[in-house]
C-alpha cells in the first residue's frame, strides 16, 4: 500500500488550506505521490489521498485521467519526452524518438526492461526557437542533433 | 526594427532579482499606479488601445470594464498556459523578468479592485515556476505583495499554479475549471468570466504580455504606448518566430511591422538560402500565408484578419520550400484531436476524422474525393461549440488544404509527397 512520507502528507495539509477550496489540492497532491513513487501514480494512492484529504476518491479520479503529466504506469528512471509539435517535427524530432525507441527496442510508453526509459512523443514544449528539443524528466534539452541526443541518453547516469 | 518596451531589460541576468529588477526602474510604476484612481487606470488602459496578446485579442480595458459593480469578490487570473504550438514568449518573460509580470498584475489588480490573483503556469514549465515564485517570495518579503503595499492601503495576495499537461487549460473557462480543482473543461459563455468565473465570482483572465504591458501603458501614458503601432493595432507586440530562418527566437517589434521584414532583418534570413514557401503567422490555428501573402502582411490585428488569417498569440512558423504540407498538416490535425477534451461532438468527433483524413492521404488510404471531405468537416466544425477549440482545428484545414491542393492530390495519386519524394513517403 503506497502512503505518503510525513513531509507528504504535510506538504498535502498545507495545499489544502492553501486555495478557496480544498479540490484546488488535488492536482499538487497528485504531483507530490509521483514524486515519492518514481514518478507515477498508482491506484491504491488514489485511495490514501481520499483518506488523507477528506475528497471522494471519484473526484481525485477525475482529476487524475483528465492531465497527461501524471504517469498511470510505471515509468523509467528517466522519462524522455520528444516534443513532436511542428517546429520540432521539422527539425527531425520524429526521427530522433523513433531511433530510441529502436535501439531501446520498446514501444512508446512502455518502460525499457533496465527500468532506465521511458519515450513519449508529447506535444509543443514552448522552445520551437531551440528545436529540435526534448524534455527528460524537469528538464529541457535544445538544439539536439541525432547524435547528440543519442549521446545524452549514454550519458545519464 | 525591434523596439524593445517590455523586452529592454531581458539580457541582464539580475534583472529576474529584485535588486537588479529595482535598479532599472522597478516598481516605480507601480507606485505610481497608487497615486492614480482605479477608474482612471481602467480609462488609461482602454485608451490605449491594448488587446489581449493570448490569442483572441480582446480589448483589455474594455474587459476589464464588464466586471459587475455588485460587491463581490474579484479574482485576477494570469494566463500563463502557452499551449498554443510554437508560442514560447511567455516563457521567457517569466524566465527573465518574473517582477515585470508581477508589477503589471499587482497594477491590474489595483485598477480592477482584486484581493486576490493567481498565475496559471502549465506544468511543464518547471524553471519558469521555480523563477515565478522566488519572484512572490522577495515581493512579499520586501512589502510589494500582502497588506498595504508601499502604505497604500491597497491589500494583495498572489499565488501561483501549477496545470498538469492539457492544453485545453489554456482556454479560460478549462483554466478556472482546472483552477477549482476539476477536469480542465471549458464552460459555456455566457456568462464570462468577467462576470462569473473563478468560483462564480467576477474574474479577469489575461494573458502573461497583456499584464505585463500595462506596466509600460502607467509608465508612459496611453498616449505615448499609442505612438508604436497601427491606429487600430497599438502597442509593440512580442513575437516567437521558429522554423527554417537562420535566427529563431522571440522579438518584440511594434504591431503592424511588416512580417517579411521580421523574417529578413531581425531573423537573418531564410536558413540555408532556401526560398519561402509558407508561414504560419499566428500559431498553429492561425490558417496558413502563401509566399506571396507573407511579402505583403503586416503584423497587425486587421491586415492578417483580412487575409483570412490571423494574429493570434504572435508565434509565426516559418517553412521553406522543402516543406511538405500534406506531412505539417498532418502534425497538426494530430495536436488538435489529442487536445479535444471531447464534451462537444463536432470537436470530438471532427479532430479525429480531420487526423484519419491527413494520415490516410500520408498512408496511401486516401481517395482525391477526400480532400473536399477534409474541408468539409472543418467546415461542419466551425462555431458550433463550447469554446474556440474546434474552430482553431478546423481552420489550418481550411488555409493549407485550398491552397496547396496540388500537393495533396499528388500525394493520393502517386503514393509519395510532391515535394519531399519518395523517401518521405
Ligand atoms: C483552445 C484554446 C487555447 C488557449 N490557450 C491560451 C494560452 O495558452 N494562453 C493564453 O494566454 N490564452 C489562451 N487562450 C485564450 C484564452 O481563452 C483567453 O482569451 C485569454 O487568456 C485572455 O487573455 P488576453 O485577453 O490577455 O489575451 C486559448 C483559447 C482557446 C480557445
Ligand atoms: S470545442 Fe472541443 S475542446 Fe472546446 S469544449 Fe468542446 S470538445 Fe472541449
Ligand atoms: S514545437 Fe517543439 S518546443 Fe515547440
Amino acid at each position: 500500500m503506497f502512503e505518503l512520507s510525513t513531509e507528504g502528507k504535510e506538504f498535502v495539509k498545507k495545499e489544502l488550506a492553501r486555495y478557496e477550496t480544498i479540490e484546488s489540492a488535488i492536482i499538487p497532491a497528485l504531483y507530490r505521490v509521483q514524486k515519492e513513487n518514481e514518478g507515477w501514480v498508482s491506484e491504491d494512492a488514489i485511495g490514501h489521498l481520499s483518506e488523507l484529504m477528506n475528497i471522494p476518491e471519484a473526484r481525485i479520479n477525475e482529476v487524475f485521467h483528465f492531465y497527461t503529466m501524471f504517469n498511470k504506469k510505471p515509468v523509467g528512471k528517466y522519462h524522455v519526452q520528444v516534443c513532436c509539435n511542428v517546429a520540432c517535427a521539422m527539425a527531425g524530432t520524429r526521427e530522433i524518438a523513433d531511433a530510441f525507441m529502436k535501439e531501446h527496442d520498446v514501444k512508446e510508453g512502455e518502460m525499457t526492461s533496465d527500468g532506465r526509459f521511458t519515450f513519449t512523443r508529447v506535444e509543443c514544449l514552448g522552445s520551437c526557437d531551440t528545436a529540435p528539443m526534448m524534455q527528460i524528466n524537469d528538464d529541457y534539452h535544445e538544439n539536439l542533433t541525432p547524435e547528440s541526443a543519442q549521446q545524452l541518453l549514454k550519458d545519464l547516469k | 526594427m525591434e523596439v524593445k518596451l517590455l523586452t529592454e531589460h531581458y539580457s541582464d541576468d539580475n534583472y529576474r532579482t529584485l535588486e537588479g529588477y529595482k535598479a532599472k526602474g522597478g516598481y516605480e510604476d507601480l507606485a505610481k499606479a497608487f497615486k492614480m484612481k482605479p477608474e482612471d487606470i481602467i480609462s488609461e488602459v482602454k485608451a490605449s488601445g491594448l488587446r489581449g496578446r493570448g490569442g483572441a485579442g480582446f480589448p483589455t480595458g474594455v474587459k476589464w470594464g464588464f466586471l459587475p459593480n455588485n460587491g463581490e469578490t474579484r479574482y485576477l487570473l494570469c494566463n500563463a498556459d502557452e499551449g498554443e504550438p510554437c508560442t514560447f514568449k511567455d516563457r521567457m518573460m517569466m524566465e527573465r523578468a518574473p517582477h515585470q509580470l508581477i508589477e503589471g498584475m499587482i497594477i491590474s489588480a489595483f485598477a480592477v479592485n482584486s484581493p486576490k490573483s493567481y498565475i496559471y503556469i502549465r506544468g511543464e514549465y518547471v524553471y519558469a515556476t521555480r523563477v515565478i515564485e522566488k519572484a512572490l517570495k522577495e515581493a512579499y518579503d520586501a512589502g510589494l505583495l500582502g497588506k498595504n503595499i508601499m502604505g497604500s492601503g491597497f491589500d494583495h495576495d498572489m499565488d501561483v499554479y501549477v496545470g498538469a499537461g492539457a492544453y485545453i487549460c489554456g482556454e479560460e473557462t478549462g483554466m478556472i475549471s482546472s483552477l477549482e480543482g476539476k477536469k480542465g473543461q471549458p464552460k459555456l459563455k455566457p456568462p464570462f468570466p468577467a462576470v462569473q468565473g473563478y468560483l462564480k465570482k467576477p474574474t479577469i483572465v489575461n494573458n502573461v504580455e497583456t499584464l505585463a504591458a500595462v506596466k509600460y501603458i502607467i509608465r508612459d501614458g496611453a498616449e505615448a504606448y499609442k505612438k508604436h503601432g497601427t491606429e487600430k493595432s497599438t502597442g509593440t507586440k512580442l513575437f516567437s518566430v521558429a522554423g527554417d530562418v537562420n535566427k529563431p527566437g522571440n522579438y518584440e517589434v511594434p504591431l503592424g511591422y511588416p512580417m517579411i521584414d521580421l523574417i529578413n532583418n531581425e531573423c537573418g534570413g531564410m536558413k540555408n538560402g532556401k526560398k519561402l514557401k509558407a508561414a504560419i503567422p499566428g500559431g498553429t490555428s492561425a490558417p496558413i500565408l502563401n509566399a506571396e501573402e507573407v511579402e505583403r502582411a503586416t503584423l497587425d490585428y486587421e491586415c492578417l484578419a483580412e487575409m483570412g488569417s490571423m494574429l493570434g498569440s504572435g508565434s509565426i512558423v516559418i517553412m521553406d520550400e522543402t516543406r511538405c504540407m500534406v506531412d505539417m498538416l498532418k502534425v497538426i490535425a494530430h495536436f488538435y484531436h489529442h487536445e479535444s477534451c471531447g464534451q462537444c461532438t463536432p470537436c470530438r468527433e471532427g479532430t479525429g476524422w480531420l487526423h484519419k483524413l491527413v494520415s490516410g492521404v500520408v498512408n496511401g488510404t486516401a481517395q482525391v474525393s477526400d480532400i473536399d471531405l477534409l474541408c468539409e468537416v472543418a467546415n461542419k466544425m466551425k462555431g458550433r461549440t463550447i469554446c474556440a477549440l474546434s474552430d482553431a482545428a478546423a481552420l489550418p484545414v481550411l488555409g493549407i488544404v485550398p491552397k496547396f491542393r496540388d500537393e495533396f492530390q499528388f500525394f493520393i495519386e502517386q503514393g509519395y509527397s510532391k515535394v519531399q519524394g519518395r523517401a518521405n513517403a
